[in-house]
């Protein structure tokens, strides 16, 4: 091959104090398509966000058609030809696709949107990548991996040398998935280097050049695909973990009673039907893809969306739960990936945090006992090893880590006994990982019940007594910890619902 | 980074201690520059003319802690007076009971508010819009457009207006200024409600993060609609001091007042975005338009230069938060 067009070296940076990149490498040739993986939260996305101006680094260099480059904004990567296209899709829905396209720049006669020169540049484009797409559609109404085919052609309409693909096929039927194939080696055919983020092993083997694995933020190795196998790259990916520390056996009491029991729930169009039984004591690991509808089924059991049917049992009673409050009144508590946004008072410090969800045990007469307060919040510092100056520091002035303990602080205040925790340690950097892992040991030992919905295999593997998995709103094993392995996890994550009705 | 290590800073926060030696300053720019402007007289009608923005802010503040808007405070505020003041004349009702009803019918077009924005979910902006012009439009109606003149001091029925100033013989020539009293008094009260109650903190809270609010398992559709409640509760108390301060109700005004009471929380520290704010913060913002409408004429400036340079201060109040916020990262 020939001289790379663009190298990141030694690239570094930090959120709030946490790590989250460290001497990140990565480089790539023209005409390479060149896949980089690692698990969540292994940096992947900084790393690309880094590259295209979203984020600054705090160290390393860029290197870009054999000059060093800083780019400020993404608009700023777009016009030196280094374009991003996002997992989540950035179209405005009420646009037509040639309005989508070339928003920002659109072709001009005077003063005026030369419409008709949009539509058939556009036009151009589709045909170039050898998609029917009519550009005059309103955005809206195409499905939604035909807006991931229009958020291409918005890249390469921009003249680009460097693509950034971000896990473009988690939303693609598989039809649609072989016309981006077409589409990704007529690109290399071309000339354009393409940065390829997958989970999906297979896509990884069958389309890419090389593999560039990162684990907690750091470069691991560069592998030509050609030479390597799965294990290789899954070997690299975990490092060490998955096999310093996988449970071997339930430490969940075999005879235990169940704590919670779900029977055939449906909720909206991603949960269609969930039967399991979480016993008392133990940590139930829900595994599944993105999409798969873990965190809507724990939505749907907290009674945060509504329940289209099936039935929820705690100790065995059947419980009524139309909102979070009859939920919380059950003792069930959701703890939810995306803490700031729905699990915490963020301007506000932390015994009012803690004391949210149980406000009445504070209650004296009609004012609220403030020394009490102060006293519980000051107790589950202690106890969750929160690091904080007072109970009075503001909640956004913590760490992830210590967010997510004061979120567990305030349902362990309120005593719940079922903890749904997802995603317990997403956005949370090592260190405090192992001290949520142990506390939620603490926990369950004390006869609460976790159910934990974790998208990293590693983490189910480290702390479930038992594994359920599901796949397109459906749950398709349960497998004991004694039994489970990554490969049964993730077939049955992958075993969609015409397979599993033969 | 000095300043961050006085008490008083922690106590106010930056923008309330602004707030209050804005006020302090005003105040003395006016004592120095006007004749008599320091006169006892003087001081009197500047509370006279904050009692009832005084009120409709205090209410208003919850609401705009929840993260709402209440555009309909100035109206429901002269359409309560109109129609206790219609039930008064045209049909007997006792006055006490006129004055109850007038704080009563306020407390239920808070409801109506609060029903609108909490339960069918509209944004609060129209909600109280619409409001504002049912009220505006009712009082018309009500009085068949005609104007109400409560009963005057030296009447019987007239003793309301006693509540708000105190006058007679052996008391200053201003009067007492009892309303301002009131006003003190209700606000001690609210805050404490804002601050050491239940309700008080989920409406703080809801403000701050609805949905995480929600998820803790707290009634969040009743605290919202709660706080609509108590600003209309205010709206109708402020109607009761505006009848006593003035002689003459008009139908078809109260427009403008809601952004008086408005500004008035805003100049106090109160976030629009919601979750933070304080009814010593409201009540120092209100003062500070209070001043301005007395002291101008001192220097020879009408007092339409009131609306003027409030405005100035509104924008620099809230630049000042928007700088504050910017520096801390939020």
């Amino acid at each position: 091959m020939n001289k790379p067009i663009l190298t990141m070296d030694g690239i570094g940076k930090r959120f709030a104090g946490v790590r989250a990149l460290k001497d990140a490498h990565f480089d790539l040739m023209r005409g390479e398509i060149h896949a980089l993986m690692g698990e969540n939260g292994a940096g992947k996305s900084t790393l690309m966000k880094i590259l295209t101006g979203i984020y600054a680094r705090d160290e390393g260099s860029i290197t870009f058609e054999g000059r060093p480059v800083t780019f400020k904004n993404p608009r700023e990567a777009q016009e030196a030809g280094i374009v991003i296209v996002h997992q989540e899709l950035n179209m405005i829905n009420h646009l037509t696709v040639a309005q989508n396209v070339f928003i920002g720049r659109e072709p001009m006669r005077g003063k005026q949107i030369d419409d008709g020169k949009m539509n058939r540049d556009a036009q151009v484009i589709f045909q170039k990548l050898g998609i029917r797409i009519d550009p005059k559609a309103v955005m809206g109404s195409l499905t939604v991996g035909r807006q991931q085919l229009c958020e291409i052609a918005k890249a390469i309409s921009t003249e680009a040398s460097v693509i950034v693909f971000d896990e473009p096929t988690a939303a693609l039927t598989d039809s649609e998935i072989e016309d981006l194939f077409a589409i990704l080696l007529d690109l290399r055919g071309r000339g354009i280097g393409i940065i390829y983020i997958s989970h999906r092993m297979d896509e990884i083997k069958r389309i890419t050049d090389r593999v560039t694995v990162m684990r907690d933020g750091a470069f691991v190795d560069t592998l030509m695909t050609a030479d390597c196998t799965k294990d290789d790259i899954i070997r690299r990916m975990v490092g060490r973990v998955v096999y310093e520390d996988p449970k071997h056996r339930s430490e969940a009491p075999a005879d235990a009673p169940a704590a919670l029991s779900v029977r055939h729930l449906r909720a909206g169009s991603m949960v269609k039907d969930v039967s399991f039984d979480l016993r008392r004591g133990e940590i139930l690991g829900l595994a599944g893809l993105m999409g798969a509808g873990r965190t809507e089924t724990a939505r749907a059991i907290f009674g945060a969306d509504k329940l289209d049917g099936g039935e929820i049992l705690v100790n065995s009673r059947p419980r009524r739960i139309r909102s979070p409050r009859d939920a919380a009144a059950a003792g069930i508590a959701y703890l939810s990936e995306d803490r700031q946004r729905y699990g915490l008072l963020l301007e506000k410090d932390i015994a009012a945090n803690i004391t949210l969800a149980s406000l009445r045990k504070f209650a004296k007469g009609a004012s609220l006992d403030k020394a009490e307060e102060g006293k519980e919040a000051r107790r589950h510092i202690e106890r969750l090893r929160i690091k904080t100056p007072s109970e009075r520091q503001e909640v956004r002035k913590l760490s992830g880590g210590n967010q997510q303990k004061v979120v567990i602080g305030k349902w362990l205040t309120h005593d719940s006994r079922i903890l749904i925790f997802d995603e317990p340690t997403r956005g949370i950097d090592v260190g405090a990982k192992a001290e949520i892992y142990t506390l939620m040991r603490e926990l369950v030992r004390q006869g609460k019940s976790i159910l934990m919905i974790s998208s990293e295999l590693t983490e189910i593997m480290r702390m479930s007594d038992r594994v359920a998995v599901m796949c397109e709103g459906r749950v398709t094993a349960e497998i004991p910890i004694e039994e489970a392995t990554q490969e049964k996890i993730m077939h049955a994550a992958t075993r969609r619902e015409a397979r599993s009705a033969s | 980074m000095m300043l961050k290590n006085n008490r008083l800073f922690h106590i106010l926060g930056t923008q309330r201690l602004a707030a209050v030696v804005a006020l302090g300053a005003l105040y003395l720019f006016f004592c120095a520059l006007g004749d008599n402007f320091a006169a006892y007289n003087t001081f009197v009608s500047i509370l006279d003319s904050s009692y009832y923005i005084g009120f409709l802010a205090i209410g208003v503040t919850f609401v705009i802690i929840t993260g709402g808007i209440d555009l309909s405070c100035g109206t429901v505020m002269v359409c309560c007076a109109l129609i206790s003041g219609t039930l008064y004349f045209k049909l007997g009702v006792p006055m006490w009971l006129c004055l109850l009803l007038c704080v009563a019918m306020g407390g239920l077009f808070g409801l109506c508010n609060g029903f609108m924005v909490a339960v069918m979910k509209l944004p609060a902006f129209i909600a109280t819009l619409g409001t504002m012009m049912v009220t505006r439009g009712l009082g018309s109606i009500v009085t068949a457009t005609a104007s109400v003149t409560f009963p005057p001091r030296s009447a019987g029925d007239g003793w309301f207006r006693g509540i708000f100033k105190m006058m007679g013989d052996g008391l200053p020539g201003g009067g007492v200024p009892t309303g301002f009293l009131l006003l003190i008094l209700l606000a001690v009260i609210m805050a404490f409600f804002l601050n050491r109650t239940r309700p008080g903190r989920y409406i703080m809270a809801l403000g701050s993060n609805k949905e995480a609010t929600r998820l803790s398992g707290v009634n969040v559709v009743k605290w919202e609609a709660l706080a609509y409640v108590i600003s209309g509760l205010f709206a109708g108390l402020a109607a009761v001091a505006y009848a006593s301060i003035y002689s003459t109700v008009l139908p078809g005004t109260g427009n403008g007042f809601e952004l008086d009471g408005i500004a008035g929380t805003v100049i106090g520290g109160t976030s629009l975005s919601g979750g933070v704010g304080s009814i010593a913060g409201t009540l120092i913002g209100v003062f500070i338009m209070s001043v301005l409408k007395t002291g101008l004429p001192f220097v020879g400036l009408q007092p339409h230069y009131q609306l003027f340079f409030t405005g100035f201060v509104l924008v620099a109040a809230v630049f000042a938060d928007v700088l504050n916020r910017r520096r801390r990262g939020t």
